[in-house]
C-alpha cells in the first residue's frame, strides 16, 4: 500500500501539485487520471523520488520516502518497477539483455536462472522471437511489453506506468492494460498507471484519482465513472457527444436519470 | 552573471564526482562496461593516433634540420630537438588534445543521449548509482589507455623522424640514434605520463559533467557535446601550462 498525504510540487512559481492526497492499495490497478499537463507524471516521480517533494508525505507500507536516507531509497527502488511514458529501453542492448539488466546488476543468479527468469517474463508480456532484437528494431507496442518484462523481472511490490498505451492503437492499447492488470492481480503488485485513455479508464480503473488544476478532484472506480454527478469529471472523460450518449444509455440501464 | 554560472558549473561538476566515486553494486557489470569503454574509447583510436604521429615526427626532424642548417651545429641536435619536442609536448599535449575531440564528443553525446531519452532515469528508478555505473569505467578506460597511445605515439614519431631524416639525408641514421642517446632524461618521460594522466581524468570527466546534465532534446545534446569540447581543451592548455610550471621549472 502506498498511502500519499498533501503533497506539494512547485517548479519556481508554476505551483504543479496543490496538495494531494491519495491511497494506492496493493493487487489493484490505481488510475491517476488528468488532461495534459495537469501533473501526472510529475506526480509520479515525486512518489519515485525522482523530484523531491516540497511538502506532505509519501508512505510506503510504512516506510516514509522523506525520511529515508540515500541508501534506504536505494533500497526501496529494488522493490518497485516503473514502465516509463517513452518506454526508456536502453538502446545499446538488446530485448533479452533489457530484460535481464537488473538480474544481472543486483541478483547472483546463476546464467541459467537469469535466462529462464527473463524468458519467463518476456512470455508473461507475449514477446517471443524477438531477444536479441534491438529496441529499435521492434514496435512501439512491442518496446511497451518489454518495458513492462523489464519493470516486473525483479518481482516489484509497486508498479508505476506512465501512460503505458499513449501512442498506441486502441487494440494494442487495450492488450496493454489487461496485461498490466492481470500482472497486478496475479502477483498482488500495489500498481499506479498514468492515463488520459478513457478506455483505460472504464477497462481497468480499480480505483481512480482525477486531477485538475493540481487538486485532485474526484476519487472512485470505474463503475462509479458512470454515476457520478460531478461535471468536470463527466466532461473530461466523456468528452466527446458519442461517449456522452453512451453514458446515457449506462445510466439508463442502471436506472439512473 | 558569467562568474556565478561559472562557480555553479565548477560545484555541480564536483557534486557529480561524489556520485561517480561510489562503491559498484556488481564489479562484474562495471569490469564489461570498462572492456566496453577500453574498446571505444581506446583501441579504436590507435589507428589515428599511429598516422598522426608517425607524421609529425618525420615533419619535425625535417623543421629542425632545416632550421639548425649550420656546420657549426653538430647534426646530433636534430635528433635530441626531435625527442624532446615529441616527449614533452607533442605526444602528451596534441594526442591528447586530439584525443579530446574525439572521446569527449563520444562521451558527451551517449550520456546526454541517454539523458534525454530517460534511460537514465530508468537506471535511477532501477537503484543503480547511474553516474558512478556510466562514468567510472569510461575513467578508468583513458586513465589505463591514455597512457599506452601516448607512449606509442612518441616511439612511432620517433620512428617517423629517424625515417625521414634518411631518406631525405638530412640527418644520417648512426646520427640520429647517437642524438637520441645523448643527455637523455628519463624525468621528461615521467612529466609527459603526468600530464597524460591529468588530462586523460579532465577529458573524461568535463565530457561526463556535459552529458550526464543535459535538459531538452537532441539539439541540446548537440550543443553540450560541442561546449564539452572546447571546455576540455580550454581545460586542458591551463592544466598544461600549470604541470609545465610545477614540474619543469
Ligand atoms: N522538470 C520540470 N521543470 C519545470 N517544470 C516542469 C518539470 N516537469 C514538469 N513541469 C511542469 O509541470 C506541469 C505538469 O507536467 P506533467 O509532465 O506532470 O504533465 P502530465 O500530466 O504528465 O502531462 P502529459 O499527459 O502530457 O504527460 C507542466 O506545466 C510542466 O511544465
Ligand atoms: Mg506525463
Amino acid at each position: 500500500m502506498i498511502r500519499v498525504e498533501n503533497v506539494q510540487k512547485s517548479f519556481g512559481d508554476n505551483h504543479v501539485l496543490k496538495g494531494i492526497d491519495a491511497t494506492f492499495l496493493e493487487g489493484r490497478t490505481n488510475l491517476i487520471i488528468g488532461k495534459s499537463g495537469s501533473g501526472k507524471t510529475v506526480f509520479l516521480k515525486c512518489l519515485l523520488g525522482l523530484h523531491d517533494t516540497d511538502e506532505g508525505i509519501i508512505d510506503y507500507d510504512g516506510r516514509i520516502l522523506s525520511e529515508m536516507s540515500k541508501e534506504q531509497r536505494r533500497k526501496l527502488r529494488l522493490e518497485l518497477g516503473m514502465v516509463f511514458q517513452g518506454s526508456a529501453l536502453f538502446d545499446s542492448l538488446t530485448v533479452e539483455e533489457n530484460v535481464s539488466f537488473p538480474l544481472k546488476m543486483f541478483t547472483n543468479k546463476s546464467k541459467a536462472e537469469i535466462a529462464e527468469r527473463t524468458n519467463f517474463c518476456l512470455n508473461r508480456v507475449r514477446i517471443e522471437n524477438a531477444n536479441h532484437l534491438f529496441p529499435a528494431e521492434i514496435s512501439g507496442g512491442m518496446q511497451k511489453r518489454v518495458a513492462i518484462a523489464r519493470a516486473i523481472v525483479m518481482n516489484p511490490k509497486y508498479l508505476f506506468c506512465d501512460e503505458p498505451n499513449s501512442g498506441l492503437d486502441p487494440k494494442t492499447a487495450m492488450v496493454i492494460d489487461e496485461l498490466i492488470k492481470e500482472i497486478t492481480e496475479e502477483f498482488n503488485i500495489t500498481t499506479v498507471i498514468n492515463t488520459h485513455d478513457m478506455n483505460s479508464v472504464l477497462q481497468v480503473g480499480d480505483n481512480i484519482i482525477f486531477l485538475a488544476d493540481g487538486k485532485k478532484v474526484w476519487e472512485g472506480t470505474k463503475e462509479e465513472v458512470i454515476t457520478t454527478d460531478n461535471e468536470e469529471m463527466v466532461n473530461f472523460v466523456f468528452s466527446s457527444e458519442l461517449f456522452k450518449k453512451i453514458r446515457r444509455a449506462a445510466r439508463k440501464e442502471q436506472n439512473l436519470p | 552573471m558569467f562568474i556565478t554560472k561559472f562557480l555553479e558549473d565548477i560545484g555541480r561538476y564536483f557534486i557529480l564526482m561524489g556520485e561517480v566515486f561510489r562503491r559498484p553494486d556488481n564489479l562484474r557489470m562495471y569490469w564489461i562496461a570498462f572492456a566496453r569503454d577500453l574498446y571505444t574509447l581506446g583501441v579504436k583510436s590507435l589507428g589515428l593516433v599511429c598516422i598522426i604521429s608517425i607524421f609529425v615526427g618525420a615533419v619535425v626532424t625535417l623543421q629542425t634540420a632545416l632550421n639548425l642548417e649550420n656546420p657549426i651545429i653538430p647534426k646530433y641536435y636534430i635528433a635530441i630537438a626531435t625527442r624532446e619536442s615529441i616527449i614533452l609536448e607533442f605526444s602528451p599535449t596534441m594526442i591528447s588534445l586530439i584525443l579530446a575531440g574525439k572521446v569527449v564528443y563520444n562521451n558527451a553525446s551517449t550520456l546526454g543521449t541517454m539523458r534525454v531519452s530517460v534511460q537514465i532515469d530508468a537506471l535511477e528508478v532501477m537503484g543503480v548509482k547511474s553516474a558512478s555505473y556510466l562514468i567510472m569505467p569510461k575513467i578508468a578506460a583513458c586513465l589505463i589507455f591514455n597512457p599506452v597511445l601516448i607512449v606509442l605515439s612518441m616511439f612511432l614519431g620517433i620512428v617517423g623522424g629517424y625515417f625521414a631524416g634518411s631518406i631525405t639525408g638530412m640527418i644520417s641514421s648512426t646520427e640520429f640514434i647517437d642524438g637520441l642517446q645523448m643527455d637523455y632524461r628519463p624525468f621528461y618521460i615521467y612529466y609527459a605520463l603526468v600530464k597524460t594522466v591529468v588530462f586523460a581524468f579532465i577529458i573524461t570527466t568535463v565530457s561526463a559533467y556535459y552529458g550526464y546534465y543535459v535538459k531538452g532534446g537532441a539539439v541540446e545534446v548537440g550543443e553540450n557535446s560541442t561546449k564539452a569540447v572546447v571546455s576540455s581543451s580550454l581545460v586542458l592548455i591551463v592544466a598544461n601550462y600549470i604541470i609545465t610550471q610545477l614540474l619543469l621549472s
